[in-house]
């Protein structure tokens, strides 16, 4: 009895590996292959080789020393990126915190009808909105601004994030409120003083997924912007693609460049994201 | 600063004028959401209610049926939510009970599968889009390698193209729904397995009688938001095949866009209408599962 039982755990195990090695290439595969040729020579990348002879850092020094026309504004797209993503993060940050404590917490009259229209946007697919979106912008004057995606983006991400905030502040204890109003705290005092603080985790989740959500974006981005200068390096890796002598090894070394902040940025607050926004996706 | 405490509930008019005044709580409460308030106005209700007067004119619609890519990019869309959403879906589902073994390695690789998820799609799609190259892409370079033969081109099939956008989105997606589902794996009481085990249940007899009825109606729930999120999956299809070849690989989303960039706004959105029977059921079901 007890061999075999341990047979049957040897199987086991054999089974979960043959699951887990197939998951494994399959997830890295891509990224692989994008690092593989950040770290090539430019002959030898599409030589069809699983690691190169020479591996060197060279396609990174001409990035960063934008030694190449394509890479003329690099370091200015990625400061674009940046400062549209964090833009995007704080006013929908801004936004979203202010709608949600008042439906949430200050039951505003009518608070119920502004959360069903912002989820009813949540669920317009983004490539359908973009079209009037782009329109709308023309009509603006925002055309080609930042501020047109930035607007954009906000209007985009803060749907979701209010319904996330609201739902995480529905679980604090209406007591809390009833307290502090007793008190003679002012509803500013209390969304200062109490319901900031208790938010934290849920404004931080909110917060890195409006910015990802800004940073990682294509579709708007390459809508309304178009002067080389404005664009966000998302972009400018569409453009240097669509180009015929685009040089790949220096396309994919910008686009590990280019994934590496989001990447970071996910890991280093997995625990706030994956709760707050998993479990907000879909309440059963 | 507690000098003077506010009344416990609002219908005690402090101002005792005439008109009801507001209570400072109300007054705040307006003050805090006016700026969503503008926001929903001013992106969201505005160019939905422009783009729908754009949309107006029924010639549009004459002139979209009859262009035959418009036709080509509805079968193709139909395809694309079908075949791959329900792969993604039913591969989410298995792996979804495979990260919920306990195993030091696969916490691990859970971390690791994430990564598509986490990192934006343009890089990984042009890595895709390099190694499916029909000269000097990877694959093709194994296949000569090992077999002597020339892999396929591709990229100019459009059966093929699409089926590898297909693949693409799959890719980038599956660590969500997989997260999710486990997400509602995770929430089934656990003593619920244990009894079983005592009843000396199969591991099928344990999906089917204890995990699918506790996770059902999550499943068909992210099945319905993926639909609506693929809809609008510009980037796999865009980025990887553009449409081509003889754009023949277009879905709706691609299709708009392609018809704004040839400054045709109407055709744009009149083939955005022409969806909207199709979505509107799927928004009113998730309008009420989350609105509750």
């Amino acid at each position: 009895m007890s061999a075999g039982f341990s047979w049957r755990k040897v199987s086991t195990e054999a089974k979960l590996l043959l699951i887990g090695i197939p998951v494994a290439l399959w997830t890295l595969l891509p990224i692989y292959h994008l690092a593989l040729f950040a770290i090539s020579p430019k002959d030898s990348a599409m030589s069809g080789h699983l690691w190169p002879d020479h591996p060197t850092l060279r396609n990174f020094v001409i990035v960063f020393t934008q030694q190449h026309h394509y890479l003329e504004y690099f370091w200015r797209q990625m400061w674009n990126s940046l400062v549209i993503a964090v833009a995007v993060g704080a006013l929908t940050l801004f936004v979203a915190t202010g709608a949600a404590f008042a439906i949430s917490r200050l039951r505003v009259k009518g608070g119920r009808a502004v959360m069903n229209l912002a989820l009813l946007t949540y669920f317009i697919p983004a490539a359908f909105l973009a079209v009037p979106m782009y329109k709308t912008m023309g009509v603006y004057g925002l055309l080609n601004t930042q501020w047109a995606l930035i607007l954009a983006m906000m209007a985009i991400a803060a749907p979701y994030s209010i319904w996330v905030l609201k739902q995480a502040s529905d679980k604090l204890p209406y007591e809390l409120d009833e307290a502090a109003r007793i008190d003679g705290a002012s509803p500013l005092q209390l969304f200062r003083l109490v319901y900031l603080p208790l938010m934290m985790p849920s404004l931080v989740a909110v917060g890195t997924y409006a910015l990802l959500l800004a940073w990682n974006e294509y579709l708007y981005a390459f809508l309304l912007l178009s002067n080389d200068r404005e664009l966000t390096l998302g972009v400018a890796l569409g453009n240097f693609l669509a180009a015929d002598d685009s040089p790949w090894e220096l396309l994919m070394t910008t686009g590990l460049i280019y994934a590496l902040p989001p990447a970071a940025i996910y890991y280093a607050f997995k625990r706030y994201m994956v709760g707050g926004l998993t479990a907000g996706a879909v309440k059963s | 600063m507690a000098s003077v405490a506010l009344p416990e509930n609002g219908s005690l008019p402090d101002g005792s004028s005439g008109k009801r005044a507001w209570s400072p709580w109300q007054k705040w409460g307006v003050i805090l959401l006016a700026p969503y308030i503008v926001v929903f106005l001013v992106l969201v209700l505005y160019p939905v209610g422009y783009g729908l007067w754009l949309a107006r004119h029924p010639a549009s619609y004459v002139k979209l049926v009859e262009d035959p890519i418009f036709g080509r990019s509805v079968i193709n869309t139909i395809a694309f939510l079908v075949v791959a959403i329900n792969i993604k879906m039913a591969v989410a589902l298995a792996l979804s009970g495979f990260f919920t073994t306990a195993r030091t390695w696969i916490k691990w690789l859970s971390v690791l599968f994430i990564l598509p998820w986490a990192v934006p799609s343009i890089p990984t799609i042009l890595s895709f889009r390099f190694m499916l190259n029909p000269e000097w892409g990877i694959i093709n370079s194994l296949i000569f390698r090992y077999t002597g033969l020339d892999g396929p081109n591709w990229l100019n099939d459009p059966i093929l193209a699409l089926s590898l956008a297909m693949v693409v989105h799959v890719w980038k997606s599956l660590p969500f729904w997989t997260l999710i589902l486990i997400a509602g794996r995770l929430a089934i009481p656990q003593e619920h397995y244990e009894a079983a085990s005592v009843d000396g249940a199969t591991r099928w007899q344990r999906f089917r009688f204890i995990t699918w009825p506790a996770i059902r109606t999550l499943y068909l729930t992210c099945t319905i938001l993926s639909m609506i999120w693929t809809l609008g999956d510009f980037n796999s299809v865009y980025l990887l095949t553009g449409g081509g070849p003889a754009d023949l690989t277009h879905v709706l989303a691609t299709l708009g866009i392609r018809y704004l960039r040839l400054d045709q706004v109407d055709l744009a959105m009149a083939a955005i209408v022409i969806a909207l029977p199709g979505i509107l059921p799927l928004i009113y079901f998730m309008m009420k599962r989350l609105s509750r």
